[in-house]
């Protein structure tokens, strides 16, 4: 295995669109080393991509939006003293995965280009509308998060691309995301479902919405059907009942020993509700 | 394959290695450089007994690569006492008998260590959740997060 640490991302992809065999790159490792060492993937060529400048940086730009190095860390995430108050969901998904270890190394790159459908920060990316900036041997384009893994360990990205940059929108007014998650224990583990919720407010009414659910299916799925159900709306309970009966429609789950399909569809929906519940709090300003 | 040269620093001393680009920093810090405190309890990340900080960070050195180390400061638990002289964690944990085999004692000195240094009165909550990627399958837990807790008060009266 050859290892590369380049010195940008021009560099990183030119490395990868030459190499042969299998390509991996390395960001906190948490996953990419676990699949070296248990030799479920043998990459060939491991392109470190930590010494390349302003990987760690987490930037609030001028319009109020973010963005973020893609070696950006959890505890990065959680440390930061103002993303949280913009983004509680976005930076919540990201704090949900692994120990404190395990958090001073993943990054929400790695976690979305790991291509798992359970993976916690994805859902709460896409509700958030995150986009990240990739890098291939024809330039930089932007991708919405939702776009990018196209199935269970496989993304969109072609060979020598390379995501460079987590662009997270400006939050703006009264508005709020959450994301939350079923674990069979209390700590530590693979989500059997996942919800992310984001929405803005106009008085008490929901004006814009995005809904994404998470290891319900093959991708982490984006749903309109589960925005339209609380568009227009003050979250009542008839409202909820909706949100959740979309949700619950829109799954296409296994069965594993994590959860059964039945399980599964069912719990969507009540995570859903609860979700919606505190992203709405948190769209007028409360605590939740 | 040629082996990689790596340069870094270990409990302040600098020191250099050579490493197949395969091999973690826990295969280095215990095949190359002979600090066999950190042990490998799963190599997957899940059990923390590997645990060191890496510019000031704690991580699993297991989850880590050998030649990412380059120009970094590691600490590991062969660094934590003074000497002969026990940190006032080790101490304790002694005091409250918070190991029976020890596999996992070097990780949650080093993680608790980590832990003080941040905050010097956490919570026994803030405490635990630190802890949770420490596994110990002999003590269940309760002397641990006791001695952990009686360091930090001591360390807080003494400072």
């Amino acid at each position: 295995m050859d290892y590369h640490s380049p010195a940008s991302f021009a560099e990183a992809s030119a490395l990868a669109a030459n190499a042969t065999g299998i390509t991996r790159f390395l960001a906190g490792g948490t996953d990419v080393l676990v699949q070296l060492r248990s030799e479920l993937v043998k990459p060939d060529t491991l392109i470190d991509i930590k010494k390349i400048n302003g990987v760690h940086d987490i930037t609030r730009n001028a319009d109020g939006s973010w963005t973020l190095g893609v070696a950006t860390t959890g505890a990065e995430m959680s440390e930061h003293p103002e993303l949280g108050q913009d983004w509680p969901g976005v930076v919540e998904a990201m704090d949900l995965i692994g120990s404190t270890q395990v958090q001073g190394r993943a990054t929400l790159t790695g976690n979305l280009c790991n291509g798992s459908p359970a993976a916690d920060s994805v859902p709460a990316m896409v509700a958030a509308g995150v986009t990240v900036t990739v890098t291939g041997p024809d330039g930089t384009r932007e991708v919405a998060v939702e776009d990018i893994p196209t199935g269970p360990g496989k993304t969109s990205l072609t060979k020598g691309e390379v995501v460079s940059a987590v662009n997270i929108p400006a939050r703006g007014e009264n508005a709020g995301d959450a994301y939350l998650r079923f674990i069979p224990r209390t700590e530590m583990d693979i989500a059997v479902v996942g919800v992310g919720v984001d929405l803005r407010l106009d008085g008490d009414t929901i004006i814009e919405a995005r809904v994404s659910l998470g290891a319900v299916a093959p991708t982490v799925l984006l749903v309109e059907d589960c925005a339209k159900a609380i568009l227009g709306s003050t979250l009542d309970d008839a409202t909820l009942d909706a949100l959740a009966a979309a949700a619950s429609a829109a799954c296409n789950p296994i069965d594993d020993k994590r959860g059964t399909i039945a399980f599964r569809t069912e719990v969507v929906g009540v995570l859903a509700k609860r979700a919606a519940k505190i992203a709405y709090a948190r769209a007028k300003g409360e605590n939740a | 394959m040629s082996k990689l040269h790596v340069s870094t620093t270990v409990n302040g001393d600098a020191v250099e290695y050579l490493c197949d680009p395969r091999e973690t920093l826990l295969d280095c810090l215990r095949d190359k450089l002979n600090l066999t405190g950190a042990k490998e309890g799963c190599g997957t990340g899940d059990c923390g007994a590997c645990s060191v900080t890496v510019d000031g960070r704690l991580v699993c050195s297991c989850l880590m690569l050998g030649v990412e180390a380059e120009g970094k400061q590691i600490e590991t638990v062969e660094g934590i006492a003074d000497g002969d002289v026990l940190h006032p964690l080790q101490q304790k944990m002694i005091e409250y008998a918070a190991l029976q085999c020890g596999i996992c004692t070097p990780g949650i000195l080093v993680a608790a260590k980590s832990l003080l240094e941040k905050n010097p009165n956490p919570t026994e909550e803030e405490t635990r959740y630190w802890l949770a990627g420490n596994l110990c399958r002999c003590t269940g837990y309760d002397k641990i997060i006791r001695a952990v807790m009686d360091t930090a008060a001591e360390l807080r009266e003494a400072s």
